[in-house]
This record gives structure tokens, sequence and C-alpha cells, in this order.
């Protein structure tokens, strides 16, 4: 008997545009996923395996379909409500870092934490926690500028678990790095999963997915291959 | 949340500072001006004000007009002294009747001459322009009557002809007679119509008429009406006494004009104030290009933005913070703005009024209102790219380059 999983996906189909013009990116995705897996989604460019990090990052919503996040209807909530529920639970982790510019590594990192109206001094420790996570405590100061893309990669991570979220989303998070560095990143997200957090990652290189649990492969906005949790 | 929206606000503000500045500089001179014009057109309604004041309270001043006659435009008959005596003799209620009749002369004294102009009057005259001498004294009753050769003069005749002496006593020429200085007046200054008050000579009226003029007319008759008494009512009075003298039958028009210097007052007043708002009005133009301005800046800032706005919404922010992050922004922008302006009009208005010697004259209220108008552009023209930017979808926005 298993637990109820953390996140499922029940039917979901998610289309773009009307008429002859729609086009069905995700076609009735079925899929579960327990707290604490490290998963990595993938597929070829086009195989919606992005729209369905979008979708599990509550960041769109699918056409129809069931979510449940944590027994939570995602699917019908509100735009306000989803982000809340991305405040509080989820951390991103982006291909393009997508840092803040001319803006500390450690004002980068508190940025999720203003919105969870902390005051200064807290904000401040818990970054420089999240920080020494990634091995960052030396270039707090630096702006992304400053830093190497395997050193911003890392800020980026710091800026997604300051919050000790449920999940991290890591949408590609060494395409942009060479093989050294994204070995560096895959050692941090491995930790990261060893103490509790669930990982889901869309990648496409098997190196980085040896790493995961767990490999869902994405053709044609339908999973086709989907091994059983070693958990 | 307000204070983190504020200090994020000043962090970017701190970021783009010269963007920062050459955006509120429109508000900056939009503010100034309005609040300058404001402040110089205060300045000159008292100037007004004061100046009408100082030519005495209560005034009515009687000349005689031009009449029409078959459509041929010829002046009327002057006045003569029994028409003073008549106003005051049948209006009750007048304080102070002063005949005068004036000419322009050239006056003597030792080696120096000046230009001036020479009145002839009553004592009266000193009631009715509340007038008194700063050395020596005004003619009296009897001198006047006698038609003695005396004069009071204006500080600027004492200054031109008699510099630091004092002319009590001595002798001033004009044409071919002489008069003897008994009295200096004290100094009224500029008129606000450009017009020096102190650049005359009085004298009894008979001495005039005799001795300058050569007949009986009297130029003009000004009257004083006792304090708090309607000028309105006597203007009326001595309308109907003038026709009345003047033998005028009920379908012809006054062949005179009655002037009332406190509607005078008003009017000019009003004048001045009509100029402030209009000035105020464009200046106020101003205000709202350099809103635009606010807007257009934060329009592309928000565009620059994009995937720092994607960054706020991935990572959870709603669309309120994010809304009220922006709106922030524009309103510290467009107060800082404001404050500069409010510190460049005082600048302006203190250096302007004396270089216009006007006095100054700091109305807080429009300083007030010109700043919580500032703050008010910052809402009206960010709340549109702040509304931009909280409506973006944060996928595309993270996508953008």
């Amino acid at each position: 008997m298993m637990n109820q999983p953390l996140i499922e996906f029940r039917q979901i189909v998610k289309t773009y545009g009307t008429g002859l013009a729609q086009s069905t990116v995700l076609n009735g995705i079925d899929l579960k996923i327990q707290e604490g897996e490290f998963i990595a989604i993938m597929g070829h460019s086009g195989s919606g395996k992005s729209t369905a990090l979008n979708i599990l990052g509550c960041l769109d919503t699918p056409t129809s379909g069931h979510y449940l996040f944590d027994g939570m209807q995602v699917e019908s909530m509100t735009t306000g409500q989803r982000a809340l529920l991305r405040r509080y639970y989820l951390g991103f982790v982006f291909q393009g870092f997508n840092l803040l510019n001319r803006t500390s590594a450690l004002e980068n990192v508190e940025l999720p934490l203003i919105y969870r109206g902390m005051s200064s001094k807290q904000r401040h420790e818990l970054a420089m926690d999240a920080l020494k996570t990634v091995g960052l405590e030396d270039y707090v100061d630096h702006t992304p500028g400053e830093l190497s893309g395997g050193q911003q990669q890392r800020v980026a991570i710091a800026r997604a678990i300051v919050t000790q979220p449920k999940v991290l989303l890591a949408d590609e998070p060494t395409g942009n790095l060479d093989t050294a560095r994204s070995l560096e990143i895959m050692e941090i997200l491995s930790n990261l999963n060893q103490k509790g957090i669930t990982i889901i990652m869309v990648t496409h290189e098997e190196d980085m997915a040896a790493y995961a649990d767990r490999h869902i492969l994405f053709k044609d906005g339908q999973i086709v291959s989907k091994e059983e949790s070693g958990l | 949340m307000i204070w983190n929206a504020l200090t994020l606000a000043i962090r970017e503000i701190r970021r783009n500072l010269m963007r920062s500045f050459l955006t509120v500089l429109g508000i900056v001179i939009g503010v100034a001006s309005v609040i300058t014009m404001v402040t110089l057109g205060s300045g000159a309604t008292l100037q007004v004000t004061q100046d009408v004041a100082s030519l005495g309270s209560n005034l009515l001043s009687i000349r005689p007009g031009q009449r029409m006659s078959m459509g041929v435009r010829s002046s009327a008959a002057a006045f003569k002294l029994d028409d003073a005596l008549a106003i005051q003799r049948d209006i009750r209620g007048v304080k102070a009747v002063a005949p005068m009749s004036s000419a322009a002369a050239t006056i003597i004294y030792s080696n120096e001459n000046w230009s001036t102009t020479l009145h002839g009057t009553t004592t009266d005259y000193f009631t009715v322009r509340e007038w008194d001498t700063e050395l020596g004294r005004t003619f009296t009753e009897t001198e006047v009557r006698a038609g003695r050769a005396l004069c009071v003069i204006g500080t600027t005749i004492q200054e031109e002809l008699f510099g630091t002496l004092n002319p009590v006593g001595s002798k001033i020429r004009f044409n071919k007679m002489a008069c003897q200085v008994i009295g200096v007046l004290e100094s009224k200054g500029q008129s606000s119509f450009g017009s020096d008050q102190d650049d005359l000579i009085l004298m009894p009226l008979k001495t005039f008429q005799r001795r300058i003029s050569g007949n009986t007319d009297v130029g003009r008759i000004q009257v004083a009406i006792q304090e708090g008494l309607d000028t309105a009512d006597y203007q009326t009075k001595i309308e109907s006494l003038m026709r009345e003298r003047r033998h005028l039958s009920d379908n012809e028009e006054n062949d005179f004009s009655i002037m009332d210097m406190k509607e005078i007052a008003s009017m000019l007043s009003n004048i001045t104030k009509v100029l402030t708002m209009l000035l105020g009005a464009v200046a106020a133009v101003s205000l709202l290009v350099g809103g635009i301005g606010i807007m257009n800046i934060m329009l592309v800032s928000v565009t620059e933005r994009t995937r720092e706005i994607g960054i706020r919404l991935a990572i959870g922010a709603l669309e309120k913070e994010v809304l009220l992050q922006f709106l922030v922004e524009s309103i510290v922008l467009s107060s800082f703005g404001g404050l500069f302006g409010i510190l460049l009009a005082i600048f302006a208005s203190y250096g302007l009024s004396v270089l216009m010697s006007i006095p100054l004259v700091f109305n807080p209220l429009i300083i007030l209102l010109a700043f919580a108008f500032s703050a008010l552009i910052g809402v009206i023209f960010g709340y549109f790219p702040a509304r931009k930017a909280a409506r973006l979808d944060p996928i595309v926005a993270l996508r953008h380059e």
C-alpha cells in the first residue's frame, strides 16, 4: 500500500489555440510522484516536458484533467492561490539562472523571503545558510556578473531552497554549463534530495538523469516510459 | 509590504540614478513653475492692494469727461471750486473734498532743474490722501484762501534738487514764479502702475490758478467718504448732484466720470489673480507633461525588467505585490521630483521677487497642493505600467530576453 502521492496528474491535457490551429501539447498524462523522490523528466524538444513542468510548478494551468498537490486541487485555483502555493511549497531553478542583475548573491537569495514578510535579520540568516549549503558563503556580495555560470546556478539553487520548499523544480539546470560544473550542480541537487526535498528535473542529458531515482520519458505529449518508483 | 516596496523602489531608483533624475526633471520643473508662478502672483496682488490702499481708502475721484454731441467729441466744461464746495456742503458723510488742478513744469533750484507735475489744491488734499509731511508742515486754510506762494514737495524733488540739504525755507522757481518750500511729504514709493508717487509739488489752489494756469478751472475733485460708509451710494449721490449742477437733462449722458479707488483696487487685484491662475494653469500643463514622462520611463522599465518580474511571479509574488512595487516606485520617483521642485521654487521665487521688487508671499497650501499633485501623478501615470507588469504571464516573462 503506497502513501498518498505528493503530486498526482490525472488525465492532464494541455492544448493551445482553437479550431484548425489547435495543437495538443499534453495528451492525457497520468503521473504520481511521492514525497522525497528525485525525478528526471526526459524527452525531445516539443515532447511536452517543459509544459508538464510548468503545470507541475503551478505556473500554467491544464486545459482539462486534475492536478492534486498534497491533496489540494490545483486546476481550480485562482492565479493568486497558485502564487501562494509556489511561495510556500515550490522552488524553481532555471536553465538561464534568472538571477537579478546588479544585485548581490545574498540579495538574490533573500528575494523569496521578502514575500514571506520576514524581518531583514531573519532573511539574512536564512540566506546565509542557503548560500553555505551550495558552498558560496565567500561570494555573498558578488553580483551575478562577477560569478561564473556554475556559481550563478548555485546562487539560483540557494534562492530556490531558502524557503525550505517541499518540491524543487529544475528546468535543464545544467543546460548552460560544462560537464565539470554540471556534475557539481548534480551533487548539490543529490544532497538536497537526501535531505528530503522532492526534486523534479527536466533534462535531456543521460549523465545528469543518472542522478535521479526515476526517469519519465515524454514523447509527443504522452509518457512513453515510466519506471516504477523504487520507494 | 509597503516598507519592502519602498526600499525596493529606492534601490531601483539609485541603480538608475541618472535616468531617474532625467525622468523626474519634468515634474521638478512643473512643480517649481506652478509654485513660483502662484507665489509671484500672490506677491503682485499684495503689492497692488497695498499700492491702492496708499492712494487713500474710501476715495472717489471725479473728472470732467468728454461729451458726445452729434457724433463730435469735445471736452466737457471743467469743474470750478464751487463744485467741490457744493459736494462738501450738500452731501452728508463726506469727510473731505479736495479740488485739484495740475500742470507739468520744470522747476529750478540753484543750478539744478527737474521736470515734474505741479498740483494746486486745498488742505483737504492731505486728509483725502491720508498723507502727512516728513519735514516742515502743510499749508493752512488761511494760506490757501490768500493764495500764498508756498509749496510742499515730494521726496523725489528733495533728492533731485536738494540732495542731502534741508529744503524747508528754500525758494524754488518755475516759469516766472518763485515759491517757498514749507514741507516735504512722506515717501509713498512707486505705484503699481510704475509711476513715482513722490515726484510732485503741491501748492494752494488759488496760487496755482492765478500764477500757473491763469483760469479758475479745477481739473478733478477727490472726495473721501467717512469710514464704514458704502462708496457706491456716494457715487450715485455725487453723480446726481453733479448732473444737476452741470444742467444735464435726463437723456444726456454724464460728461464727467467718477472713479472709485476701491473698485480699481479690486479690479486690479482681480486682474493679477486671473493672471496668476492663468500662469499657474500653463505651469500645470508642464506637470502633466512631466507625468507622461514618468509613465514612459516606467513602461520602459517594465519591459526592461520583464524577466525580473517573471522571477518574482515564479517565486510566488502576488499580482498585487508586483503592482504595488511598481506603483510605489513611480510614486517615490514623482514625489522626489515634487520635493526638488519645491526647493527650486523657493530659490526661484526668492530671487525673482527680489528682482521684481514685489513682496514674497509663500502660500503653504499651494506647496502642499503641488506636492500632493506630484504624488498623485505618480499614482495615475504609474498605475498603467504597474498593471502591465502585474498582469505578465510568468512563463512568458521568464523566457523574455
